[in-house]
């Protein structure tokens, strides 16, 4: 554990060493998520309602989405970089330290700029919540806090699994971004909106209607149009323990694949 | 030692033909240094495809059984899956080569050859963008109408404007990423702007939503005061016919105005640049 914390002090200080520099990213960081939740602001500019929600219903469901994503990415998002780690070999300086792979790559180059996305993220959540006109209930309380820590678990799971794709496609290159990014852009909106089997496999196959979608119906009290019940809300931590579990095997099966470069 | 100013206009008996040849070839180049990396240009499809049919759905429920922001549904289709082909087309994201070989030093013998550095990026940014058209485009705009309905022009002119409003918009985000890249001759290190780029350039060329969403005020504003419209709404209103001949004009008018005067700039900061460039080393 101690080795941890040095390896997270040691980037905290040199990612804070330039001041200006990383408070323009700590600002850039957050103007991606800001301009997600325009987006769905502009659209119901046009629009009363998109897939039978109106705006406050769905603004429930961008918070979910938009704090679990930012939070996930600032915690695992770094694992991007593995594709480049494999291309180059440098994946077996990761291998020989006596420390687990996973957490060291996580830890090696922590973003801390992205913190000012999972403050906002976290913000756009509260505040959809707290305009919602949510009937509070102690079982809604709990859900809330509980549905966006698995969504982390969730989004987390995604990136490792995408990235460890790379083990055996090392030019999968913006392969992953369709299901991370994806993802983050699929849970932002009403399941109702997609249609057909990119829906089943989005929302089911994948599992994001868990994510934001299924809670959210529950935390505003409404039925499910496609006639899931409502303990499907409450799937959400199971949900993302299955993915983490399915993330664990691809990676360890991913590092065992590992052969380095060499001429 | 006196100091050396790489890009004089060389002696006027420059030959045009010779020009176009030099031209030609970094272009060519340029496509086939693009043409190696198909496993990345397969995951690219793959990526805009998804983006296609979230776009497309949140668009659509959008409109609902009527028009939205005066678009069809089958107008919209069009426009988002066209729109995930050509932003890989003018490559909106992702280009740094300029700023790299800034802060590395290498533009050092970009500055040695006999073609202007605008020029010669410029004609390897369009080989890749033949490229990409090859790669890119052509996948999204087959895959789309397989599950859509999408919209087909229904007047010749406008299949012949769009084709210059493509090249337009390449030549035009090419110059804006020249700018962008341009900064790391001051600032050494051009991620920053490269950072704000990126951010504001999806958002307000229309690839989340087309800007006629806007208010009216706004669209203006945008239009007229920034050239981001014309690097994908632009092409994409010409294509679904969203408003008048006279309009379409003048919307690709506006466009080759704003590719002028970026070009234009382009030059201009280069010339400056080159003033105040030190490349290091031994």
């Amino acid at each position: 554990m101690r080795a941890y914390r040095a390896l997270l002090g040691a980037q905290a200080r040199s990612q804070t060493a330039y001041r200006a520099s990383f408070l323009l990213d700590l600002l850039g960081n957050v103007g991606a998520t800001v301009f997600d939740v325009v987006t769905v602001l502009v659209i119901y500019g046009v629009t009363r309602e998109l897939g039978g929600f109106t705006l406050r219903e769905t603004l429930v469901m961008v918070g979910l989405s938009s704090s679990a994503f930012a939070v996930a990415d600032l915690l695992v998002g770094n694992i991007e970089r593995l594709p480049g780690l494999v291309r180059t070999g440098l994946f077996d300086a990761v291998l020989v330290r006596p420390l687990g792979t996973l957490p060291q790559l996580l830890l090696m180059n922590l973003p801390l700029r992205k913190v000012s996305r999972g403050v906002f993220g976290v913000g756009v959540l509260v505040v959809a919540l707290g305009s919602a006109g949510i009937d509070w209930t102690p079982a809604r309380v709990a859900l809330a806090v509980v549905a966006p820590l698995a969504g982390v678990v969730f989004f987390g799971s995604i990136f490792v699994a995408t990235a460890t794709v790379s083990f055996w496609w090392v030019d999968s290159g913006e392969l992953a971004n369709s299901v991370t990014y994806g993802g983050r852009d699929f849970t932002s909106y009403p399941v109702t909106v997609f249609e057909g089997w990119f829906r089943a496999a989005f929302a089911y196959g994948l599992g994001f209607a868990f994510v934001s979608y299924q809670p959210a119906l529950v935390l505003l009290g409404r039925a499910d149009p496609l006639g899931l019940p409502p303990w499907a809300g409450w799937a959400a931590p199971a949900v993302a323990l299955v993915a983490a579990a399915l993330a664990a095997a691809a990676w360890r099966t991913g590092v065992r694949h590992y052969r380095s470069t060499g001429s | 030692m006196g100091s050396v100013t790489a890009t004089v206009a060389p002696s006027t008996s420059a030959n045009v033909t010779r020009w176009f040849r030099t031209f030609g070839a970094l272009s060519r180049a340029g496509f086939r240094r693009y043409a190696t990396y198909r496993q990345a240009a397969f995951a690219g499809v793959v990526t805009n495809t998804v983006f296609g049919f979230l776009r497309c759905s949140v668009l659509l429920a959008a409109a609902g059984s009527g028009t939205v922001g005066g678009y069809g549904r089958d107008q919209l289709a069009t426009f988002v899956w066209v729109g995930q082909g050509l932003l890989a087309v003018v490559l909106l994201w992702g280009w740094s080569d300029l700023a790299d070989r800034i802060r590395t030093g290498d533009v050092a013998s970009d500055l040695l050859r006999p073609v202007h550095p605008v020029t010669s990026y410029l004609a390897t940014d369009l080989g890749r963008a033949g490229y990409a058209a090859l790669s890119r485009l052509l996948p999204p705009v087959l895959v789309g109408p397989l599950f859509f309905d999408v919209y087909l022009p229904s007047r010749w002119p406008t299949v012949g404007l769009f084709a210059v409003s493509v090249v337009t918009a390449v030549v035009l985000c090419f110059g804006c990423r020249f700018l962008v890249n341009a900064t790391a001759y001051w600032w050494q290190d051009a991620r920053g702007p490269l950072l704000l780029w990126t951010l504001g350039s999806g958002v307000l060329a229309g690839l989340y939503f087309p800007l006629r969403f806007l208010p009216e005020w706004l669209q203006l504003a945008l239009w007229f005061g920034t050239p981001f419209p014309s690097l994908l709404q632009t092409p994409l209103d010409v294509l679904v016919e969203r408003d008048p001949p006279a309009t379409q004009v003048g919307l690709v008018a506006l466009q080759l105005g704003w590719a002028v005067l970026v070009l234009g700039a382009c030059r201009l900061v280069q010339r400056r640049a080159e003033r105040r460039l030190v490349v290091q080393g031994g």
